[in-house]
């Protein structure tokens, strides 16, 4: 395997191990800000024990998500020095801005929320822990617009004296921030994140239910938890459906992969699993129409006619037309001091064909097809297990309410089953949103081939099975310790 | 705003970021002390809890950093990150561990004992400050790499910034004058450290150990500084003229120094005032001494960065091919980023003041052996 090979397993590695942790933090700052405020209004030190709980095992879990976090920020440059410099313009600004608005919010607060209870006054402590959980949100918003972007680069322009993407205008900031493919996705990642918080919370709570222990902590963590589960499995199969509508606009090819679809037409049908589907389904999800055109792999290699009448080319033309911005560019780059005209008519070539620059890198055409075995399983996988997961948390949110749910054992065992799966499910959604771009960092601009550090593989093999290590010792090391601190349980009364 | 103000205006923006980072690096230095054996196993966690509520401004200011210079000055980031790549996953590494030892030292479960996270936190103070001290250093000595823009139009060999050696940064431990400048950081951070377990907690033994330590750093720390200064001010710098062409020239950094007098002056006053916190934290019974020597840091890093960067100065050298060398023009973000990134910039005063406003809340009371024994909230 190459370096660019060894370059994306460790990229993807990191960045896996990081959605281990980062989910888990969304949906606990949620839910014991909930209980805090639940015992700021009602005065009850049930609620505060409770909320303390929870912190304990967030900030067990939030360590880890940091020391991934900083790999992953990191790695862009160590790795990915030629995306670093070609999309720093686009990409740099949310990453700062993620950390002068979010990072220092979220260290500040934690300290306060954490260590803060006899220092602070009751409400300010309140503030700390809601300001922890909306630092982390904002944090999710500013990485998401970057992601975004990478999917779908809008307000951006191809200078060829810098030889990089730059924002096009102070106005192009508004368009990289209200993408919509960043909006979809922020509210997708942060509301998933929701359900994972809410799943591991009634999980956890099921078991004190199974070793009949501080019941009443366990039943009332199980209602907070099954209601912040449901209401962000709602919000993640709405965001759900506009990234599918985004896919379908700005990444025919992703959504085809993950469908399996071949080829195309009007009237798709959505394949539930191979030999069952629905007709007409896909044209809906992908289009709002049951008569919208969806492409497959074939008509994106091919060419095609889309649902506004663009003709888009094949792949090949593309890949022709990339090559002759390549060209055009070394020609500019080496004429513009000494022979002006040939360096204008050189731009010219370069600014008709630059949309397609990236395609210039690709050897052949079935270069643009990601691993589609892989996005498809991926995406059923994400799918099914967002339902399942949302089946328990109605279920067990409702005998919760009833307090019918002391004596269902075989369900108290099913929710702490689903612990393991919303991980599955949250890592299958990043598959199918990663590998389905592949072999683009930047869409249409930037493959990966491209965008790499210069290093060997020898290298870059070490620093990957060194973080493997690290970021597995780390990993076994916060469950065991978390095991102990559920063992030991809550601080509250044993009734 | 003019392109060439904007530019201008971040590197004053990084600057005061590694002014900052420089001066939380008291984390790392107060951290060494965990290996001070004449101190109780109550005492060293009466550290690390003091440390532990201030370790994350220290981590979100490199992150922020590595992200400000990422967004305002990305050829550096790429030709740097991507170039020295050793010294960066080892700069990295130290840090990963610091963050999870704080969680993990005091939890029984934590399966490879308390006594290896405190040595990942010891190891983190020595190696961070040293590290980054040295790979800072390499802005006035140069480094081993070349930027050729036009590569990215090669298919088979791409890269825009290339390493000239296999060392990968790492090669920059053997350049006295850089080195000089990672023991500075290091012994700095280690008396800036004594100085805020000083001010932070309330233990006769501790703040008598924390003196004794500030004493035995000072006279490394001084020898070091100003034996790198010394080399500074003697050595050849990279200069670049209006068009962008980069040469050498002898004394460049004293001509800074002499040329722009505002920095002079921050750079002194920087370091009377960290002689200042010195001398209060060795010499008298003040336990304020972080607050002068914080500052002075600051301001000396500050002026160290301008000295690097303005008065036609190339702040990330190429030895190998000065023409490759990034320069405040040549390695920043377009106009309209910085620009945009201006505008964000100006709530930095809310951030500052809302950190100092939870730093007084929770500083007030002092860390206090009946704090560790006592609260259940600690590490």
């Amino acid at each position: 395997m190459d370096v660019i090979v060894w370059s994306r397993i460790q990229f993807a590695m990191t960045a896996a191990y990081h959605w281990l942790f980062v989910p888990l933090t969304l949906g606990l700052a949620l839910v014991m800000a909930v209980m805090e405020t639940l015992y700021v209004i009602r005065k009850d030190e049930f609620w505060k024990k409770t909320a303390q709980y929870w912190m304990k095992l967030f900030a067990i879990n939030f360590a880890v998500g940091i020391a991934t976090g900083i790999i992953l920020e990191f790695e862009f440059g160590t790795n990915w020095s030629n995306y670093s410099w070609f999309v720093g313009d686009m990409f740099g600004a949310p990453l700062a801005i993620e950390g002068i608005l979010a990072f220092f919010m979220e260290a500040t607060f934690f300290a306060v929320m954490f260590f803060g209870w006899e220092r602070v006054s009751k409400r300010f402590h309140l503030a700390s822990t809601w300001l922890t959980g909306i630092g982390a949100s904002i944090s999710a918003f500013w990485i998401l617009v970057a992601n975004g972007w990478m999917q779908n680069p809008v307000g951006t322009t191809f200078n060829p004296d810098t030889v990089r993407s730059e924002m096009a205008s102070a106005q192009a900031f508004w368009e990289v921030v209200s993408n919509p493919v960043a909006i979809s996705k922020f509210f997708h990642a942060i509301t998933s994140g929701w359900v994972t918080g809410g799943v591991f919370v009634v999980g956890i709570s099921c078991w004190y239910l199974l070793k009949k222990r501080q019941q009443k902590f366990a039943k009332a963590s199980i209602l907070v938890g099954s209601i912040v589960g449901i209401i962000g499995s709602g919000a993640v199969m709405l965001s759900g459906d506009a990234s599918g509508i985004h896919a379908a606009e700005f990444q025919p090819m992703k959504l085809a992969a993950a469908e399996g679809l071949q080829d195309g037409g009007r009237r798709a049908a959505f394949t539930i699993v191979p030999g069952i589907k629905i007709p007409g389904m896909l044209s809906i999800l992908a289009t709002h129409d049951l008569d919208g055109y969806v492409p497959g792999i074939n008509d994106i290699l091919n060419g095609y006619t889309d649902n506004e009448c663009n003709v888009i080319p094949s792949v090949a033309e593309k890949m022709q037309r990339g090559r002759m911005a390549l060209d055009a560019l070394a020609q500019y780059r080496a004429l513009k001091d000494s022979e002006p005209e040939a360096a204008a008519a050189a731009r010219a070539i370069l600014d008709e064909n630059v949309q397609y620059m990236g395609y210039g890198h690709l050897e052949k055409p079935e270069d643009v097809v990601p691993p589609v075995g892989v996005v498809f399983w991926a995406f059923r996988f994400m799918i099914g297990l967002g339902m399942l997961l949302l089946l328990e948390m109605l279920v067990l949110g409702w005998l919760a309410w009833k307090d019918r749910l002391s004596d269902k054992k075989w369900l108290l065992i099913a929710a702490l089953c689903c612990i393991p799966l919303v991980y599955i499910c949250g890592q299958s959604g990043w598959v199918v949103a990663e590998v389905g771009r592949q072999p683009w960092t930047i869409q249409g601009l930037l493959p990966v081939n491209v965008a790499i550090s210069s290093l060997s593989v020898g290298a870059v093999k070490t620093t990957f099975f060194l973080f493997l290590a690290i970021f597995t010792l780390f990993l076994a090391i916060e469950i065991r310790i978390m095991i102990g601190a559920i063992r030991k349980g809550p601080e509250t009364e044993n009734e | 705003m003019s392109y060439t103000f904007l530019q201008n205006y971040w590197w004053f923006l990084i600057a005061l970021l590694g002014g900052l980072l420089v001066f939380l690096m008291f984390v790392q230095g107060a951290n060494l002390h965990l290996g001070n054996r004449k101190l109780s196993d109550l005492q060293k966690r009466m550290i690390l809890n003091s440390t532990g509520r201030k370790w994350e401004l220290t981590f979100t200011t490199l992150v922020t950093f590595g992200g400000a210079f990422f967004a305002s000055f990305p050829l550096f980031y790429s030709t740097s990150f991507g170039g020295a790549y050793w010294v960066w996953v080892l700069i990295l590494v130290t840090f990963v561990f610091q963050a999870v030892s704080y969680e993990f030292q005091n939890k029984k479960e934590n399966l490879i004992g308390s006594q290896a996270f405190r040595v990942f936190l010891m190891v983190n103070g020595f190696l961070a400050p040293f590290l980054i001290g040295t790979t800072v250093g390499t802005f006035f000595t140069g480094s081993d790499f070349t930027v050729n823009k036009v590569a990215i139009t090669d298919s088979a060999a791409p890269v825009i910034s290339t390493w000239g050696n296999g060392w990968h940064g790492l090669e920059a431990v053997g350049q006295f004058h850089a080195v000089l400048l990672g023991l500075s950081l290091l012994f700095l951070t280690a008396i800036l450290g004594a100085l805020y377990i000083l001010n932070n907690v309330e233990d006769a033994t501790v703040c008598g150990q924390m003196r004794r330590s500030i004493k035995l750093n000072a006279l490394p720390f001084l020898a070091c500084f100003l034996g790198w200064l010394a080399i500074l001010l003697l050595r050849e710098g990279y200069a670049v003229d209006g068009a962008g062409v980069v040469s050498l020239e002898r004394y460049k950094y004293l001509h800074n120094f002499l040329q722009m007098p505002a920095v002079l002056v921050l750079f002194l006053t920087g370091v009377v005032l960290v002689l200042l916190g010195l001398y209060q934290g060795a010499f008298s019974k003040s336990l304020k001494g972080i607050w002068p020597a914080g500052i002075g840091t600051v301001l000396v890093v500050m002026a160290v960065f301008f000295v690097a960067g303005f008065n036609g100065t190339a702040y990330y050298p190429s030895c190998t091919d000065l023409q490759s060398s990034l320069t405040i023009r040549n390695s920043s973000s377009s106009r309209f980023t910085l620009q945009v990134m201006f505008w964000v910039s100006l709530l930095i005063p809310f951030v500052v003041a809302y950190i100092a406003y939870a730093w007084h809340q929770m500083d007030r009371k002092k860390i206090t052996p009946g704090e560790i024994t006592g609260t259940p909230h600690k590490y």
